[in-house]
């Protein structure tokens, strides 16, 4: 699971909170399904009609839900995370930022256990617009997300939503939006975000909203190499200047991926047209989509690569 | 966060009985000369948080206090990848027999712990990966299983490490341990040597520790060495905000990491400058007013975008932040907004309403005036 669906049911951990309330809030009116809450003081009460346990196990055993968002601060995200996993959540996403790096590869490692999908850390959800969201998007904004064929895949939850407002008003709706995360070690990359966006039918152009660092930009890349759908790229970064490293690590590690340079040569090798400002983006997913359409399907691939 | 090296030495390796160099901390050459009293033949080395410091000739012998002296004199005037040097650390000469690599670094792509090693250790360590990555031997780590000593004898296997293997060995399962102690990012030795003696000592070694960890590594963390920031850098730090001085005279204020540089870009693109980084990202959107303040005090600013794309941050809360900062500071300098998303509409009024500003529909627009009207 990494498309948001309506019928998913959702736990939110933290959900008292300022943010959790107001979040949670705004998630239940725009037809997200909040099944239960987690706040251990709070348990047996119910918050804004939603019924509240004692922990996410506990959620889990009484109500049952698909996917589990945290509002919870970075030094208590490492327990309720485990405590997510732990219960069997299918997807569980991760929206704090400043988790300890640490205590976020201990995540993923019960998430790899358990065969949990992880959408973060630092993350700004998912919106599926006409179905719902979970996450801090202005997913019940219908300036900025409609239904449409577009997948918007995006590092970051604002320049994310710029350009899905950029969208909507020059007329393309969005299928899905996929926040992978800020955070350099993320449950979810670009690539398989890439793929979720590939195999689903109400998809039919994708566009990567990405930035400087990292290499998942790089190995999205590798992948849209051979897609027929259009990809369209934008990529935040390329007036920042360079980040002071330290050891010689990070170079044996990485190698060169994550300048501008690298990753926009990388998507203009696979045949993505990368934007130089986020207005270029919508023009260039309609050029696409057109392209798209005159080309006899088995071949569409093909001709973009080559043509 | 960085630690210099004599920092790194004594409060990471020396305590998990990893062998480091006899050495002491000078900040003048007349400590320098005393210090070769104690020490004798002595490397002089600049204590800087960068990786530069050999190659920039922070590094130098002395066979005399005299000579120790006057290394020290041309090292501390000297700065080196943007730090200035206030200390050397002053170390025994040692009968080196062989130079090797050994790291711990938290490996990103992968989401692991990561622990390297090679027999070619010194500073040519990231060629030596380029050309021939056989030479670097690599073993992610499944955090919840760790590293010991077992662990690196198997990663070590087949090397010819003759008598030193075991004690290598277990530098590489301490230096792991001490990875996960202090949540660091990096823990790196290089070169660690094996003497002519047979003893295995860490020559040198860089230390990043993870920020979003300082909280629960209070005594270490306090330790950390001072970034080169500007006053104004320095004042944005201390509020929590995250503020570059830039080269340029166009302003920027916007929410999010991606959406800053995104600015940053578009201003680049219309043939502007920009003249400062500043995220209100985050929990950040609620110090609009602060980060106003920081980015009209910066010279030679000539015009202002503000830019405002509400997922999670409130362009509301941002707006209101802004409209008060404005009120109170009556800047001269035009400014320009560009403001979707969370709050929209309330955000939008607020300006119109107590500025007297219409922002601009389209992102660009904002950008390219803003650029217009630096010139």
């Amino acid at each position: 699971v990494i498309i948001f669906r309506q019928h998913h049911r959702v736990l939110v951990q933290g959900i008292t909170g300022k943010q959790g309330t107001f979040w949670t809030e705004k998630m239940i009116a725009c037809g997200t399904r909040v099944v239960a809450g987690v706040n251990p003081k709070r348990a047996g009460e119910s918050h804004g009609g939603v019924p509240i346990f004692a922990s996410a196990a506990e959620a889990m055993a009484r109500v049952g839900y698909d996917v589990a968002v945290m509002f919870i601060p970075p030094s208590l995200a490492k327990e309720a995370a485990l405590d997510a996993i732990g219960a069997g959540v299918k997807l569980l996403v991760v929206l704090t930022e400043h988790i300890p790096v640490h205590d976020v590869m201990t995540i993923h490692a019960a998430a790899r256990r358990q065969g949990t999908r992880i959408v973060g850390p630092n993350t700004a959800g998912l919106v599926t617009p006409g179905e719902g969201f979970v996450g801090i998007m202005p997913g019940h904004n219908a300036k900025v997300f409609r239904p449409g064929p577009v997948g918007v895949i995006s590092r970051s939850g604002s320049l994310g939503t710029l350009v899905a407002f950029n969208l909507t008003r020059a007329g393309l709706g969005q299928s899905a939006f996929i926040g992978v995360g800020g955070d350099p070690m993320v449950g979810t990359t670009t690539r398989d975000a890439l793929a979720a966006l590939d195999r689903d039918e109400r998809t039919k152009a994708v566009v990567i909203v990405g930035e400087i660092g990292g290499s998942m930009e790089e190995q999205a890349a590798e992948y849209a190499a051979g897609m027929s759908k259009p990809v369209v790229a934008f990529l935040a970064g390329r007036a920042s200047p360079p980040g002071k490293k330290m050891g010689h690590a990070g170079a044996i590690v990485t190698g060169t991926a994550g300048s501008y340079a690298s990753k926009r040569s990388a998507l203009e090798q696979a045949g993505i047209v990368v934007g130089e400002t986020p207005c270029e983006i919508p023009v260039a997913v309609a050029n696409g989509l057109a392209a798209r359409a005159a080309a006899p399907a088995a071949l569409g691939g093909a001709a973009r690569r080559h043509g | 966060m960085n630690f210099v090296e004599h920092v790194a030495k004594a409060k990471v390796l020396a305590p998990a009985a990893i062998a480091v160099p006899r050495g002491k901390v000078c900040g003048s050459p007349e400590q320098a000369a005393a210090a070769f009293a104690d020490i004798g033949a002595c490397v002089v080395k600049a204590q800087v948080p960068t990786g530069k410091r050999g190659k920039a000739g922070g590094v130098r012998t002395a066979a005399s206090a005299t000579e120790a002296a006057a290394a020290a004199r041309a090292i501390l005037a000297m700065s080196i990848d943007g730090y200035q040097v206030e200390q050397v650390l002053i170390e025994e000469c040692l009968d080196i027999g062989r130079e090797l690599y050994a790291a711990v670094v938290s490996d990103f792509g992968a989401c692991r712990p990561l622990v390297l090693f090679s027999t070619e250790g010194g500073m040519d360590i990231e060629e030596v990966a380029a050309v021939r990555p056989e030479a670097v031997r690599r073993r992610p780590v499944e955090i919840d299983d760790g590293f010991a000593e077992a662990d690196a004898h198997a990663m070590l296997e087949g090397l010819d490490l003759g008598a030193a293997g075991t004690a290598i060995a277990r530098v590489l399962a301490a230096l792991y341990a001490v990875y996960r102690e202090r949540d660091a990012e990096l823990v790196e030795v290089n070169p660690l040597a094996v003497l002519k003696d047979g003893r295995v000592v860490a020559l040198d070694c860089k230390l990043t520790l993870d920020d979003a960890a300082a909280f629960r590594q209070g005594e270490l963390a306090a330790m950390a060495a001072r970034e080169t920031l500007t006053a104004l850098e320095r004042r944005g730090a201390e509020s929590g905000l995250k503020f570059i001085e830039l080269a340029g005279n166009v302003g920027v204020l916007a929410n999010g990491a991606g959406l800053t540089m995104t600015t940053m870009d578009v201003i680049r693109h219309f043939g502007g400058e920009p003249a400062n980084f500043l995220e209100i990202g985050g929990e950040a959107y609620t110090k609009a007013e602060t980060a106003l303040g920081l980015v009209l005090s910066r010279d030679g600013v000539k015009s202002l975008v503000i830019n405002f794309c509400g997922a999670f941050a409130r362009t509301d809360v941002m707006a209101e932040g802004v409209v008060q900062a404005w009120e109170k500071l009556k800047p001269r300098v035009p400014v320009f907004f560009s403001i979707h998303g969370t709050g929209e509409e309330e955000a939008v009024k607020l300006v119109r309403e107590r500025l007297g500003i219409e922002p601009f529909d389209v992102m660009e627009d904002a950008v390219k005036a803003a650029v217009e009207a630096a010139r």
